[in-house]
């Protein structure tokens, strides 16, 4: 369980979130809806460690939890970011195992075998050797999902998951966070796509613009 | 034609140190630039300002002026350096600053967003910079890096300032004392070849890296 209580974050002089409440549960799919500007974005990067907040605090199964500082692997959070940020040197394999090797130190094969596996899941089986430019972009973003999943986040979050994709894909997405779900995963979405967010999420947050 | 083979062996000698000064300021001056590269674009302000400083006095003098000070100017403040050396410090500084400049803007192309993505799948800085961010800047900086690659082989020439007899040095020789053009035209030829072999070495290392975009 991740909870937030009154966390403020401010860029120049400008406050972005203030006294932000939330709580996730375990398995919980909780989306975070709300105008541009709003700060949905600033908050998930606060929680997955990208922004330091001003003041507040984050607690993870009741422990002080600092996101910012956290370099526990077991308490990894996963983003899966809007424009995917795939590493374009890497093959669509070497995307996924690169952290699990280098971080979590699973030897080669092991991480192999767990990346062919997400790979298979997410319906990417057969791209496993080819680079980031070649797929499509919800190819893209399922790699950028495997990438995150690989590393046995506690959390994982999407941001704006539906908004560089067609339309049709938005369906795809609602399908994977669902499964997801359905396996335990607990997510966080940013969305500014109301519909969506009732699709796919338990709790919906809305956050307003200051 | 007999002539051509007369002066051969002095001209080739004078290719060999044009070529050892070549390449031993590359081997220092690309990991060097590198690191400036990285320290230019570092968050601390007064390390990019001091760096900043020493990539402006390098590009803004001459390189022979350069060449000069580090032979006849240090011995003043009893830096001795022997002429070979004076000319391989002066060479890997003005170099450094150059590639340096060259990686910054390779560096300041990469989407903080590479960063950050690394950050969450805590990636390291030094495997960040190593696994993503490297490889990612050296196929960006190639076409620039070929350019001044290619502009040192002439820059070599140089060295003849502090004494020393390169390629350039060995054809001016033979052309003031046998009072004929011909020397100078091999030596034309010569570094032709040398930078053909460059252009080309450089365009199978552009291809190599074509396997991403």
């Amino acid at each position: 369980m991740l909870e937030l209580k009154n966390v403020s974050k401010q860029f120049n002089h400008r406050q972005i979130l203030n006294k932000m409440n939330l709580t996730v549960n375990d398995g919980d799919a909780i989306a975070i809806v709300g105008p541009s500007g709003a700060g949905k974005t600033t908050l998930l990067r606060c929680i997955s460690g990208l922004e330091k907040i001003d003041s507040g605090e984050i607690t993870m199964d009741g422990e002080p939890f600092d996101p910012y500082t956290n370099r526990d692997n077991d308490r990894v959070i996963g983003v899966v970011f809007q424009d995917f940020q795939l590493f374009p040197n890497l093959s669509v394999m070497e995307n996924i195992t690169l952290a699990p090797t280098l971080v979590l130190k699973q030897s080669a094969a092991e991480a192999n075998q767990a990346a062919r596996q997400l790979l298979d899941q997410l319906a990417l089986s057969g791209k496993e050797d080819i680079y980031p430019y070649q797929l499509s972009g919800g190819q893209k973003q399922r790699v950028a999902l495997a990438r995150a999943l690989a590393m046995n986040p506690k959390i994982l979050c999407y941001d704006e998951p539906t908004s560089a994709l067609d339309p049709d894909l938005r369906h795809e997405v609602e399908k994977i966070i669902l499964k997801l779900k359905k396996a335990g995963m607990t997510q966080l979405v940013v969305t500014h796509d109301l519909e969506f967010a009732e699709h796919i999420a338990d709790k919906i947050k809305h956050v307003e613009a200051l | 034609m007999d002539y051509i083979w007369q002066i051969m062996p002095s001209l080739l000698s004078g290719v060999k140190m044009t070529l050892s000064i070549f390449l031993l300021t590359l081997i220092g001056s690309i990991p060097l630039g590198i690191i400036v590269g990285l320290g230019r674009s570092s968050r601390f302000k007064p390390l990019r300002d001091i760096l900043g400083i020493y990539v402006w006095i390098m590009r803004g003098t001459p390189l022979l002026l350069q060449l000069i000070v580090v032979f006849y100017g240090l011995p003043v403040v009893g830096i001795v350096f022997q002429r070979y050396n004076a000319a391989l410090f002066a060479f890997i500084l003005n170099y450094t600053a150059y590639f340096a400049e060259i990686f910054r803007g390779g560096l300041q192309s990469i989407d903080r967003g590479q960063y950050e993505s690394a950050r969450v799948l805590r990636l390291s800085y030094g495997q960040t910079i190593r696994k993503i961010v490297l490889p990612q800047v050296t196929k960006i900086v190639l076409p620039s890096i070929g350019n001044e690659v290619i502009n040192l082989v002439k820059d070599s020439s140089l060295v003849y300032v502090i004494g020393l007899g390169d390629l350039l040095r060995a054809g001016n020789v033979a052309t003031a004392r046998d009072v004929t053009l011909v020397p100078l035209a091999l030596v034309a030829i010569i570094y032709l070849l040398l930078t053909a072999v460059l252009t080309f070495a450089q365009r199978r290392i552009e291809n190599h890296f074509s396997y991403f975009k």
